[in-house]
């Protein structure tokens, strides 16, 4: 009984989610004024962080609003405020080629959907997500830095070498 | 808060109902009584008068009468501003404040939420409120506001950094990133061999407290790091142009932040919640009795107010830093610091 709550309630969860996720996604590209679509980005990404919660994916969910809602949109506001970001409409944010964008995006839902229901149109949720538990971190942990060792070293070396990049560029002397 | 110590089976709307009382209660509570005992009082009395005396016996109605004419003033908004962000942009730092308190323990049953990854829980959503004091700066329409929400922004960013590998140190000899067993870890654990005292972790990451305390300073943007409110420069930074009840909400969202950083600070190197296990012969989590519900939040409430004078004690004695002495010392002596607190950490972890 209380699974096939809680089933529903999740289902309705995600619903609202999901709507609130694509009107962000769309005021983000229709909105005529920088910040505002940064903003509307931050309501598409929170609403993913939201998307991970209900699939009890705690980890993630955390690290996407630690990346992306603290990190990643502060550095784009902090980064437009202090160019370029003026109060009210701006009429010439949107440059000639937009509609290249759409089938662009079309494309990339194909791809993106065929990937997901080739990959997973077998798997089933479980039956009963009441007994959904959080995964440990520590299994987490496992998984990624036992296996994939070797390729986490190599991408922390990628970014070590774009923030040296950075410094090099920066400095002016 | 304490849902679970009334009876266990509470429906589960009012468990909900309970916890956010409770949350309300965790929030505001700390932020008057940090407003009362420091601001008002001990700066007082650190500058040799007696602060406000005419409000209730001793001023103690101050706080009542502060709210009441914050309240009745006037809600402004500037006539450039963007009206719409200009209005939620305090919200978004206060519900900040509230996310935050949701990972604390007080007691044995009395927390809010068991997060597992509570430790990181905690660093991603203080990050938050820097997304609301940057629309606050902006959407005020004011060079003023905007350099302030600017330096706000760099500042927070920078010491973010110090604050996490702090807390790794922590992480790594806890052996969890769940407050609660962190608590546990350091109540339940013995030093050589002698459990009189527990092993507040403060003994034996004492650098990676230093480094958290700084931090916590740095976000709170206190003195010395009030950089982005400096009043002598840009007037009162992003709260320029805030009046009345938004701005309200700044203030307490400031001083709540301060008391639930304590509280967190509190369960990472101070033991939380806990007394030393070893005192009443509980070795597991489920032996602990059940009227630690009621003595831990005092216990915290103790603690945090011991953690939140200290911060204020250093907010009312040092000048304001430099704005590149501030970004050179979180880059160039925290985060070295606390690399290498890691690695010891690290050292002596695998070592014993």
């Amino acid at each position: 009984m209380l699974g096939a709550d809680l089933l529903v309630a999740q289902n309705i969860g995600f619903s609202i989610i999901a709507v609130m996720m694509i009107v962000g996604a769309l005021r983000v590209v229709t909105v005529n004024n920088v910040v505002h679509a940064a903003l509307w980005l931050v309501v598409v990404l929170s609403g993913a962080a939201a998307q991970y919660l209900l699939l009890s994916a705690e980890f993630v969910a955390i690290t996407q609003v630690l990346v992306y809602v603290g990190a990643v949109m502060v550095l784009f506001l902090f980064g437009t405020m202090l160019t370029r970001a003026r109060i009210g409409a701006e009429n010439d944010l949107n440059n000639k080629n937009w509609k290249i964008a759409i089938p662009v995006s079309l494309l990339m839902l194909g791809v993106m959907s065929w990937v997901v229901i080739d990959g997973f149109a077998d798997e089933r949720l479980i039956e009963n997500p009441g007994e959904m538990t959080q995964v440990p971190v520590l299994q987490i942990s496992d998984d990624i830095f036992g296996p994939y060792l070797l390729p986490f070293w190599a991408l922390s070396f990628v970014l070590l070498i774009a923030v040296i990049g950075a410094i090099v560029l920066a400095r002016k002397d | 808060m304490s849902a679970s110590l009334l009876a266990a089976d509470l429906p589960y709307w009012a468990q909900a109902l309970l916890r956010v009382l409770g949350g309300v209660v965790a929030v505001l509570l700390p932020a008057g009584t940090i407003v009362y005992v420091f601001l008002f009082k001990m700066m007082s009395f650190m500058q040799s008068r007696l602060g406000p005396m005419e409000a209730g016996p001793y001023g103690s109605l101050q706080l009542f009468a502060e709210v009441g004419k914050w309240l009745q003033k006037e809600d402004i908004t500037p006539e450039r501003a963007d009206r719409f962000i200009f209005k939620i942009a305090p919200l978004v730092v206060l519900a900040s404040t509230f996310l935050l308190v949701a990972v604390v323990p007080f007691g044995p049953d009395a927390w809010f939420t068991d997060f597992e990854a509570g430790v990181f829980y905690m660093l991603a959503v203080s990050s938050v409120s820097v997304l609301g004091i940057l629309i606050a700066g902006w959407a005020s329409a004011n060079k003023y506001s905007l350099l302030g929400g600017l330096r706000a922004a760099g500042q927070l960013i920078a010491y973010e950094l110090p604050m996490v590998l702090a807390v790794i140190g922590v992480i790594i000899q806890a052996g969890t990133m769940n407050l609660q067993n962190i608590v546990f870890a350091q109540n339940a654990g013995s030093m050589f061999g002698w459990d009189g005292l527990g092993n507040p972790f403060i003994l034996t990451q004492f650098v990676g407290f230093i480094i958290f305390m700084i931090a916590v300073q740095a976000e709170l943007t206190q003195t010395p790091f009030d950089m982005p409110i400096a009043e002598s420069e840009l007037v009162s930074g992003y709260m320029t142009e805030y009046s009345g009840f938004r701005f309200l909400t700044f203030f307490i969202a400031e001083f709540a932040t301060a008391g639930v950083f304590s509280l967190i600070a509190s369960v990472l190197f101070l033991g939380g919640w806990g007394i030393p296990f070893a005192w009443f012969g509980w070795d597991t989590m489920d032996d602990v009795d059940g009227w630690m519900n009621v003595v831990g939040p005092l216990i915290m409430v103790t603690k945090m107010m011991l953690l939140s004078f200290v911060i204020m004690w250093v907010r009312f004695s040092y000048p304001r830093f430099r704005e590149d002495q501030l970004q050179r010392f979180a880059w160039k002596v925290l985060v070295p610091v606390s690399l290498v607190n890691i690695m010891i950490t690290a050292i002596l972890k695998v070592a014993f």
